[in-house]
């Protein structure tokens, strides 16, 4: 699929889509987002560039194979639940919170980097899919 | 509401029950995604509907004061959503790749495993 | 530290799966972390099996949300005994997959995935959660259908279309159950269920969920009208993929099937009933389509539906003794049923071929290996003193006092008929004269492999060999053990106390 007009709009869409994705994942923990859906977004700004502009060059953007992320993505959301197992003999997954808020991101804890993962986790899978499907067609 | 639910759930359950049975493999995948999303709408549904009261605290307060919708069977949802998306972008791949190798999409005659090795 | 002792078997397999997706195109790397990693793992389940042993069931109250509320991590003997189970057949089959799996297949990922099911099967035995576990239970069939089809086969994928859409089916039929069972109680933590069901006073519709509950563990656990996937598909993948699901998937259903109706639908007359014909039917079905069968990894898919009839029968008297026979039945069955795959494996890689008519001459060439192969063969058909005689008379003695006669006359046929069918496959495969079977080009068999390789693939089956032994003729301990989980089941009242008292004890 070539057109010029998908062609250009992905250019700039993809910045403005990946950070809203972020910022989907960073409102998410009060209200509705969280990095599930924000993961989900920024999968969906590069499969709009690949669209676009083929998947060769979208493969070109990315640099590393997307499963990279997968791995990456679950050893953050496994450290952020064993940290109060390991720091404060809490069980596994309990919430730690920084005591004061960090400006722009509001109250940070482990809840945050569990997301984290989770978003990386889930642009991983969801490119990983989308590439072998269509790899194959 | 909840009846129009319950039809839509009972058709969305007969409708994916027929469809794996049918001998087609891409009709069965279809039947995998209607039963999938036909248990999702069974679990919003006998999670209670509650009308206009998201269970999201208003910043102001730091309780609930009123009444609000049972946020687990949205969790549940969540889960069930996540999981049901991963296999059936499995169920799609293994379809493409069995329709490569077997050269037919017919059921009935997918029966090597069932031959005397 | 002590208090999440529990979840260091399960927390251990999650970071070795972690571990083995860095190194996803390193092999080597990857078969000497998954082997080092089992065997840590192997030996973290003993230190908490011990644990467990002197100190009780104990509970962990994940992310410390209380108890009906949060996600809840029990391990009473029960759940504990099978993640030692699973830590020593995943040790066995991690060793066997090094040696025996060629590198083709272990570069898509083949220990990652493995330790994901693991990873699975240990989540699903701690969980005290009815969600949780089905969440285990789509991440242990998720990973089970990567690895029924890597090599991607012409048998693999039409076998791993059966069992995915089964399996499928199974699992929407369990999210259905458990969807009623939250409209009807509201809760998800199974000790809370346990007393909100009992309150519940529309008996009708606990039955109804009751048996959509049996339905879908019936199908992962490969009951008798239910079964139809197992044998068309377990053959297909490669030995130590079989061995693993011979092993333990099976065995995971029939673990839920023991807790849910031991914990949550109990005292229900008409279940048991049901749960006794089920068992009678499995028990004759599985053996009779042992008996036809030619490839030996075909018969040994048909024993394991025929065995799972032994447990369930164990579960549908509802007495204490016939669920430690059961249980026991349990504990055998899971090593051996591990160790004749990969025997069938073994065999595979020796002589190029599975098919009991094209085989033979073992003994005659091989007698040390037929002798070794002999333990978990005969045991398998419960030759005293070898394993699988003493679960059998716990149950045979719980017929006699539960009077249920049909029971009595299914267990003894059923063995008679393994006797027939092992007996058969001993003739055929081992004493008959060989037969010249032509070479296949490329094909690794066992005399042109490396060393380290044929001791990889004969040490893990040696090892379950001396599992088995050690269940035979130390009976009295692994007897001692299934009265006593056959005992905490029995009394429901310990398990809930354990999860939703202790919740107010750690705030």
């Amino acid at each position: 699929m070539k057109t010029l007009i998908l062609k250009t709009a992905s250019a700039y869409l993809l910045p403005v889509l990946l950070v809203f994705s972020v910022f989907i994942l960073l409102r998410g923990h009060y209200l509705p987002g969280g990095g599930f859906v924000g993961g989900l977004i920024a999968a969906i700004a590069f499969v709009l560039h690949a669209f676009a502009n083929g998947l060769k060059n979208t493969k070109g953007l990315l640099q590393f194979h997307p499963g990279f992320l997968m791995p990456v993505g679950l050893g953050l959301a496994f450290l952020s639940g064993l940290a109060p197992v390991l720091g404060f003999d809490d069980p596994f997954m309990t919430g730690l919170w920084l005591p004061y808020d960090v400006p722009v991101l509001g109250s940070v804890g482990s809840a945050l980097f569990f997301d984290i993962g989770v978003y990386f986790v889930v642009i991983g899978v969801t490119l990983t899919i989308i590439f072998t499907i269509s790899e194959s067609a | 509401m909840e009846v129009l639910l319950a039809i839509i759930i009972g058709i969305l359950y007969a409708a994916g029950v027929y469809m794996i049975l049918r001998r087609s493999l891409v009709k069965l995948i279809i039947g995998i995604i209607l039963l999938g999303n036909g248990a999702n709408l069974l679990i919003f549904l006998l999670g209670r509907i509650t009308e206009g009261a998201p269970p999201i605290i208003p910043e102001d307060s730091s309780v609930f004061t009123e009444a609000y919708a049972d946020p687990v069977p949205q969790a549940l949802i969540l889960t069930a959503i996540v999981i049901s998306f991963g296999l059936q972008s499995f169920a799609i791949i293994l379809v493409k790749r069995a329709h490569k190798v077997v050269k037919t999409d017919d059921l009935d005659e997918m029966n090597a495993t069932d031959e005397d090795s | 530290m002590t208090q999440q002792i529990i979840l260091y078997p399960l927390l251990l397999q999650l970071l070795l799966a972690i571990l083995l997706m860095f190194f996803w195109n390193k092999i080597k790397a990857q078969r000497v972390i998954s082997m080092v990693g089992s065997a840590i793992h192997l030996v973290v389940s003993i230190v908490v099996f011990a644990y467990i042993w002197n100190n009780g069931t104990q509970t962990l109250q994940a992310g410390s949300w209380e108890a009906p509320f949060g996600i809840t991590f029990i391990a009473d003997t029960f759940a504990i005994t099978m993640v030692l189970l699973t830590s020593i057949a995943g040790f066995a089959v991690s060793v066997f997959s090094a040696g025996s799996v060629i590198s083709g297949r272990l570069k898509f990922g083949y220990f990652p995935i493995y330790h994901f099911l693991l990873l699975g099967l240990t989540g699903a035995f701690l969980t005290g959660d009815i969600f949780n576990l089905y969440v285990w239970f789509e991440i242990i069939i998720i990973s089970s259908f990567v690895l029924i089809t890597i090599g991607g086969e012409k048998a693999q994928l039409e076998g791993a279309v059966k069992y995915f859409t089964l399996n499928f089916l199974a699992s929407m039929i369990f999210l259905t159950a458990i969807a009623v069972l939250y409209g009807l109680t509201g809760s998800l933590n199974m000790a809370d269920l346990a007393n909100k069901v009992a309150a519940v006073e529309n008996r009708a519709l606990v039955e109804i969920t009751a048996i959509l509950f049996l339905i879908g563990f019936g199908i992962k656990s490969a009951l008798f009208p239910l079964y139809y996937w197992l044998p068309a598909s377990y053959h297909t993948p490669p030995s130590a993929v079989s061995a693993i699901f011979g092993g333990l998937l099976t065995k995971v259903g029939v673990y839920a099937l023991i807790r849910v109706f031991t914990l949550i639908f109990v005292e229900d007359v008409f279940l048991d009933q049901i749960l006794l014909v089920l068992a009678i039917f499995t028990l004759f079905s599985g053996a009779l389509g042992a008996l036809v069968q030619n490839n030996i990894r075909k018969i040994f898919s048909y024993l394991i539906i025929s065995h799972i009839g032994y447990m369930i029968i164990g579960l549908g008297m509802y007495t204490e003794v016939a669920i430690a026979g059961g249980v026991f039945y349990l504990i055998h069955d899971i090593m051996i049923k591990t160790n004749l795959f990969m025997v069938s494996g073994l065999i595979y890689r020796i002589k190029g071929s599975n098919s009991m008519r094209a085989l033979g001459g073992f003994y005659a060439n091989y007698p040390k290996l037929s002798l070794l192969i002999f333990i978990p063969l005969f045991s398998l058909i419960g030759i005293p003193p070898l394993s699988g005689f003493w679960p059998k008379i716990s149950l045979i003695t719980a017929t006699f006092n539960s009077e249920s006669y049909w029971s009595l006359a299914a267990i003894i046929f059923a063995s008679f008929l393994t006797l027939v069918v092992i007996a058969k496959l001993w003739a055929e495969v081992f004493w008959k004269d060989a037969q010249e079977i032509p070479e296949r080009p490329r094909f690794r068999y066992f005399h042109k492999v490396k060393n380290i390789k044929r001791v990889e693939m004969v040490v893990p089956i040696i090892f379950l060999s001396l599992v088995t032994l050690y269940i035979g003729f130390g009976a009295e301990h692994v007897q001692t053990l299934s009265a006593r989980i056959a005992s905490e089941l029995m009394d429901s009242q310990q398990y809930i106390d354990a999860v939703l008292n202790n919740s107010q004890i750690t705030e």
